[in-house]
């Protein structure tokens, strides 16, 4: 619990106060407590020297700074047209079978948040998605669920 | 003036010339060479906005500022654009040399390099090929930096002075120009933002000169170009390919011999049905009703199995969801166009009212305060009026 109390502290010491860093910042602050939450956004305010509405103003426009509490791994599969045009429906609803939630929703146990996103430059090798950072292309039924496995074994 | 047939060239992939020799060479020139040599090629921005680049350089290299940054523009978002990817995950350091030619033209000492969110796995491997290159710069003696910077995963980020906001710890949304970027960027300092692609053709300029580049291509749109191939294709992939080319012997090329209709410059560039393949060129100038369309790069073919009201509608959502909300047009014209479309497909509204939608698109194009909200136009207007038949049906 100390960590996650201290990660906004530690993030500002290690990128400093100007507002610049806020991205950077926030990012950080995501990462190690998987979502920023409301005290999360005043505390990076008032170290920073911001307003917790330019705080909250800026991580609400980023599709990647998640404000609510998201699974241990986030899935963004990719629904632009040429992933669409190789399959992506069919991806999204092997996902949703596989892990028994809708898009947007999480897993009981936590694992894993469900999400589509915009084009992440895959185009070539459609459907794809992001596992977190990590992109997976050539995506087909099958595949899909076996990589959605690989986590579990993690 | 124009090119008959494709021609692939291989200038930014190519491992034959090493780039830290180039840039060595380069840096002994004077900064005035450098910069006529880029404006002698005719090398235009690589993004899709194509401004010529030596240009860019000479207005920042004009300023009177201790403080001057050099960005490398790697937020690639536009649907169907992939080769900023390949081009960092190959050839990063030819990328970086693009950087530090800038940067000793214009008299930067820091550089960014803008990775998308979504790239995020690069960044190991970027960091290591940072520290090569560092290690360059101590030996040229050169007194130049570049850090990575991860955006927050925005597609208007791509636009240069919106990325320069976010950089600042703001909401991504467009600033009014003037003042360019050239003249107050990066914290009010002079700044060039360069495409990553853009970056490696100013390094491999230096290496075969002005002429030879200026030799490929045609008026207007010289060089090569790489291009990311996505769709109803049996080559989808990447290809630099010389500029000028038709659109009919593209698809002669790439097309699945049943190609419907092409989508040049992604989301927000144009579609271009069958009918007119022979008379398009890919190059720079003008829009539809010129010779020849400006492209980031974005190629998607579509076949005759397609439904381009499906394509329309997953580009109009697109744009709706990253608008980014500052200027009505946009904001506005954006959802009013998605449920427009949506209206006539249902038969809820008249088929005439595709001409309000088209007048509304237009609108945007004069009104919107940034290139995303005025090119919504392009591939609303382009899609509608060639294929109104399945707008409705």
């Amino acid at each position: 619990m100390r960590k996650r109390e201290s990660a906004v502290k530690n993030a500002v010491v290690k990128y400093g106060k100007e507002r610049k860093n806020l991205l950077p910042i926030l990012q950080e602050v995501k990462q190690i407590k998987n979502y920023l939450s409301r005290s999360d956004i005043s505390e990076i305010g008032a170290e920073m020297g911001l307003s917790s509405a330019h705080v909250y103003g800026v991580a609400s426009f980023y599709h990647f700074i998640n404000l609510t509490e998201q699974g241990q791994n986030i899935i963004w599969v990719c629904k632009t047209i040429s992933c669409y045009m190789k399959g992506s429906n069919d991806i999204m609803m092997a996902l949703e079978e596989r892990l028994k939630i809708k898009i947007g929703e999480t897993t009981s146990d936590g694992k894993f948040t469900l999400l589509q996103t915009n084009c992440i430059g895959w185009c070539h090798k459609g459907p794809a998605m992001l596992v977190n950072d990590e992109p997976y292309t050539d995506l087909t039924p099958e595949n899909v669920v076996q990589i959605i496995d690989s986590y579990y074994k993690k | 003036m124009t090119k008959q047939k494709l021609k692939r060239v291989d200038l930014i992939f190519s491992k034959e010339y090493s780039c830290d020799k180039i840039l060595a060479t380069s840096l002994k020139k004077p900064k005035e060479e450098i910069i006529q040599m880029l404006m002698d090629s005719g090398l235009k921005g690589r993004g899709g906005a194509g401004f010529p680049t030596g240009l860019k350089w000479k207005m920042a290299a004009a300023e009177k500022s201790k403080r001057k940054y050099v960005i490398c523009n790697a937020d690639e978002g536009e649907p169907g654009t992939f080769k900023d990817r390949e081009i960092l995950d190959q050839v990063a350091l030819k990328v970086l040399g693009g950087m530090a030619l800038c940067a000793y033209v214009i008299g930067a000492r820091e550089g960014f390099l803008y990775l998308r969110y979504e790239y995020r796995f690069l960044i190991p491997k970027l960091e290591k090929i940072l520290d090569t290159f560092h290690k360059w710069m101590e030996d040229y003696d050169l007194d130049f930096t570049v850090k990575l910077f991860i955006g927050g995963g925005a597609y208007i980020c791509g636009e240069e002075t919106s990325l320069i906001e976010s950089m600042e710890g703001k909401r991504g949304e467009p600033r009014n120009k003037p003042p360019y970027p050239t003249q107050e960027g990066y914290l009010g300092k002079p700044t060039v933002v360069n495409n990553v692609e853009t970056l490696v053709y100013t390094l491999m300029i230096m290496r075969i000169g002005a002429d030879e580049f200026k030799s490929m291509g045609i008026e207007g749109s010289s060089g090569s170009k790489v291009f990311s191939i996505s769709g109803d294709t049996p080559k989808a992939g990447i290809y630099e390919l010389e500029l000028g080319m038709t659109l009919d012997d593209f698809v002669k090329e790439f097309g699945d011999g049943d190609t419907k209709s092409v989508q040049v410059g992604g989301a927000s560039g144009f579609c271009v049905p069958r009918k007119r393949f022979k008379e398009i060129h890919i190059g720079y100038q003008g829009g539809l009703k010129g010779f020849s369309i400006p492209t980031g790069g974005s190629m998607m073919l579509f076949n005759s199995s397609r439904s381009m009201y499906n394509v329309l509608h997953n580009y109009l959502v697109f744009f709706e969801e990253e608008s980014c909300g500052q200027c009505t047009p946009c904001r506005v014209g954006c959802q009013q166009l998605l449920k427009g479309v949506e209206a006539v497909k249902r038969g809820e509204k008249n088929q005439k009212y595709l001409n309000d939608l088209l007048r509304l698109a237009e609108t945007m194009k004069i009104t919107a305060k940034c290139g995303l909200g005025q090119s919504v136009a392009n591939s609303f207007s382009s899609i509608v009026e060639n294929f109104r038949e399945e707008m409705i049906y």
